[in-house]
């Protein structure tokens, strides 16, 4: 088979963009466990002692601590509050529309104007520089992730169901506790999954909203990095990378398993 | 799949009107009192001396009239850049089938889902003067002295290409695969070459696709934060970084007037960029 | 063995007066009214979008009325809520929910009703020994075949004892071996449970052998409401005779019991209506005999221009010499055996021709001409 030059060329391009695309996302892994302190400069030794550090360092355990809590309210609220939203926007009406477009715009508004926003609103509240206030902000980012993934499930999910439950004598309430959100599961487990990691990840307004008591994990490896960067960074870096990738492949998973 | 064949009655007819405002109300107070309204504070703060001397200060200001051309520059460039590679990366995968399709998608879905500042530490590590990137170019024999790359524009340009081609490539590969493939053998049938077939064909039919992408990437890169804070020269602020220190230096006020300029800008290319599509679909249908 | 406290539910008595339903400005139905007596099988049989599924939606709750109303039992039940009716509904792709078990699916209508989890799982249980399927209580549905599936979803609408019982095309997506069982299935459970059973279909076979009465829908509204023979011997107008099986016809006038068409006449019963007329004749009472043959020389020439054996029967394509074609049914033992090419003449006794006034009708089959 005569093998066109436009096919080697597409196949090069191909190549190197892939290349292009992984390396910066994954080489953070070994930098993380090369013993050379100064960045970039590989040294060809192994250590673990930057994860050792940042096991062990107060401020990166804090900080972990803070994530983590954040991470997990965020996730509770704005699944609720997505699911919420994402079955009242299954009747087309529009109020519905336009409500929509607001949950959605979160998306679109670039992040700082966002985290000037509810810094200018949170502090006058006096919730500035608190968990709290980072829980808000996080939730209003994760919604729209939510409310799109709950979307999609619910549109899977044959309007017949409601009306057999209806027929067998279920209320309203019955129908989507006992049928339609039950149905509705791997939509809500990746909404929940995109809420986590959106949060987990999230630096820009956080970095608005957080004070040295108050910083996630992103922020204060912000902070280091204009300050002052060392290869624990780099572990660091790696451990929020594992957390997306993980919670990537569940994403994956769950989609396969309600596709059955 | 549902009761037979007419009109499927609407769901609102099993009864749950009363519920389903409340569905709606909660989450849309949240939304409302946590979103809606600090954009309006913004807007409303942003005039704070006088609407026109807060305005005028930002638009006829020098410094900041640089850094609201160096954000257009830059996305500029790096909207090109993630164009022309983006492009035939977008346009392989739509033509592979498969397991060679799942990888190349996974390969665009990973970094996208991966921590930002992980991938910009990758590259400030990738980009320092004794990095890999300057090792291998040496190496190579392809330069003498390494390239400085880290606290310049170019290196803030590389990173973001890397880090915007995921948002162009999606949307692009969703319409490139939607092409009907049969136009293709229709044009081969007819006589015309490759390229032909590629470039009156394909390209054309492709280039909605190519708009959106690009409109999203050029949009996303002028506000961007963070990457081109750490990457990028500190003489050459986009207005992402400018709106937060100014944030901390000059005030609330100064800040959410940048934003709302961000943001006018920001709409206003989403309006251009929908007429333009608008425009471009209505003189192909004609 | 089958517990009879699952049985005798007491059968409802249904009526519909003028109802109508209109969606985006297109009426779906038009006032639409029927009577059912307790305990009776309906058909609501005609072509898609003929309003039938409608107003299986109207009857269940699932759309209101724009206008007239629905009672069961001496009780409007127009603007009450489906949760509330108490009916059963069989959908046309059974709708059983996907994460519960067979037994969970038919325990379920039980629980809404405040039925103990044990209690429900016992009726459910005997529910499904009705329909033979109690050995696959456990399974789910997508581990059960078309067939299976159709009887839990029929296990799980009766489970309650409702009194009326509706079904979506119940068997329309069984094969037709499985169709044929399922029809007497049904009808066994009608019996057994005595509830009254409303049917939606489009097979006109399947109204024939299952129900009491059959509703013929046309563009909304009931062309016809009677029983199959009413349907069949005595249709209303031209949609309702062709839509129940193949007749022949002729266009023509009716003078003091005589049909004229073109330059050819015969007695018509005296019950026929005058004027402009359109006569037909089921295939099964038309008579063919060869053009020599001395019998009913009253009959109508033409040419057999295709002679079919079906096994029990013979079936004749006549193409009379007007040009209209007719199709004469004969038994296959004792009829005569025309071939393609004979002359024939086709007749009928008086009392077997279906006279309807023209314009009597809706859009209709031409015969080809």
């Amino acid at each position: 088979m005569k093998i066109q030059r436009r096919h080697v060329a597409l196949t090069v391009v191909t190549v190197v963009v892939g290349v292009f695309l992984i390396l910066p996302t994954l080489y953070i892994i070994p930098l993380s466990f090369d013993a050379s302190s100064t960045l970039g400069v590989p040294s060809g030794r192994w250590t673990t002692s930057w994860y050792v550090e940042l096991f062990t360092d107060r401020a990166w355990s804090r900080a972990a601590r803070n994530s983590l809590q954040v991470a997990v309210l965020t996730t509770v609220i704005a699944t609720v509050l997505g699911t919420a939203l994402a079955l009242a926007f299954r009747v087309k009406t529009r109020t519905n529309a336009i409500a929509y477009a607001v949950t959605l715009a979160p998306m679109i508004v670039p992040a700082v104007i966002l985290g000037v926003g509810l810094y200018g609103l949170l502090v006058s509240w006096g919730l500035g520089g608190t968990l709290l206030g980072l829980v808000i902000a996080h939730t209003v980012l994760a919604i729209p992730f939510v409310v799109v993934a709950v979307g999609s499930s619910l549109s899977q999910v044959d309007p017949d169901y409601e009306r057999a439950a209806a027929s067998l004598g279920a209320s309203p309430v019955r129908q989507h506790v006992r049928v339609v959100l039950p149905l509705a599961l791997p939509g809500i487990a990746a909404g929940a999954l995109f809420a986590f990691v959106t949060s987990w990840d999230e630096v820009v307004v956080s970095i608005f909203l957080t004070n040295a008591q108050s910083r996630t994990l992103p922020v204060l490896m912000w902070t280091q990095v204009r300050t002052e960067v060392t290869p624990t960074l780099a572990a660091l870096g790696t451990c929020l990378l594992a957390l997306s990738t993980l919670a990537l492949l569940g994403m994956q998973i769950l989609n396969r398993r309600s596709k059955d | 799949m549902a009761l037979a064949v007419e009109t499927r009655p609407p769901l609102r007819s099993t009864g749950f009107r009363p519920g389903r405002f409340f569905l709606l109300a909660i989450p849309a107070a949240f939304l409302i009192v946590f979103f809606v309204s600090p954009m309006v504070l913004v807007a409303l703060r942003s005039g704070e001396p006088g609407w026109v001397a807060s305005y005028a200060n930002i638009l006829t200001s020098e410094v900041y009239l640089k850094v609201l051309a160096n954000s257009f520059r830059t996305a500029l460039i790096t909207t090109v850049l993630t164009v022309l590679i983006g492009y035939p990366y977008a346009y392989a995968t739509a033509r592979v089938t498969g397991t060679l399709r799942i990888l190349l998608l996974a390969l665009v879905l990973m970094p996208f889902w991966s921590s930002l500042l992980a991938r910009t530490f990758s590259w400030l590590a990738l980009l320092q003067d004794t990095g890999l990137i300057n090792q291998t170019l040496i190496g190579m024999g392809l330069i003498d002295r390494p390239l400085p790359l880290v606290r310049t524009q170019v290196g803030v340009i590389i990173a973001m290409v890397h880090i915007m081609l995921p948002y162009f490539v999606l949307p692009l590969f969703a319409v490139m695969v939607k092409i009907d493939r049969s136009l293709m053998s229709a044009a081969e049938s007819l006589g015309a070459s490759a390229f032909r077939r590629f470039y009156r064909v394909f390209l054309p039919l492709s280039l909605p696709g190519v708009a959106a992408g690009a409109s999203l990437v050029f949009i996303l890169t002028l506000g961007f934060y963070i990457t081109p804070a750490i990457l990028g020269d500190p003489n050459q602020a986009m207005i992402g970084e400018v709106i937060a220190t100014d944030l901390e230096t000059i005030g609330f006020a100064r800040a959410s007037a940048l934003g709302i300029v961000l943001l006018a800008v920001t709409l206003i290319l989403f309006a251009v960029f929908a007429a333009a599509r608008s425009a471009y679909v209505a003189r192909s249908r004609a | 063995m089958a517990s009879s406290s699952l049985l005798s539910a007491a059968p409802s008595a249904l009526t519909l007066q003028s109802v109508s339903k209109t969606f985006n400005g297109a009426p779906a139905v038009s006032d639409i009214s029927l009577q059912l007596n307790p305990g009776e099988f309906l058909t609501m049989l005609g072509p898609s979008g003929s309003g039938k599924t409608t107003t299986l939606n109207l009857i269940a709750g699932f759309i209101q009325p724009d206008s007239g109303s629905i009672t069961l039992d001496d009780r409007d039940i127009t603007a009450i809520p489906s949760h509330k009716r108490g009916i059963g509904v069989v959908f046309q792709n059974y709708a059983l929910f996907p994460h519960m078990s067979a037994l969970q699916n038919v325990a379920f209508p039980l629980e809404m009703r405040g039925v103990r989890r044990k209690a429900a799982l016992t009726q459910a249980h005997d529910a499904l020994e009705l329909v033979q399927l109690a050995h696959l209580a456990a399974r789910l549905p997508r581990q059960l075949s078309g067939g299976q599936q159709q009887r839990v979803a029929l296990a799980r609408s009766f489970v309650f004892k409702p009194g009326l019982l509706l079904m979506d095309e119940p068997l329309g997506a069984l094969d037709k071996r499985l169709r044929e069982d399922m029809q007497l299935e049904i009808m066994r459970l009608g019996r057994e449970l005595g509830c009254t059973i409303v049917s939606v279909t489009h097979d006109q076979e399947e109204a024939l052998v299952m129900s009491d009465r059959i509703a013929i829908y046309h563009d909304g509204k009931i062309e016809q409401l009677g029983t199959a023979e009413d349907l069949y011997e005595h249709p209303r107008n031209l949609f309702v005779a062709d839509f129940m099986g193949e007749a022949n016809r002729l266009e023509g006038g009716v003078a003091n019991s005589v049909f004229t068409t073109g330059d050819w006449t015969c007695l018509v019963p005296g019950s026929a209506p005058n004027g402009r007329v359109n006569l037909l004749v089921r295939p099964e009472n038309t008579i063919a005999v060869p053009a020599g043959s001395a019998d009913h020389p009253e009959g109508i020439t033409g040419e057999v221009i295709e002679s079919i054996y079906l096994g029990g029967t013979r079936k004749f394509v006549v193409r009379l010499d007007n040009g209209r074609r007719f199709q004469a049914v004969v038994s296959a033992r004792t009829g005569p055996e025309l071939h393609t090419g004979d002359r024939a003449r086709v007749s009928w006794r008086p009392e077997h021709a279906i006279v309807l006034a023209a314009g009597d009708s809706s859009a209709v089959t031409a015969d080809a001409a």
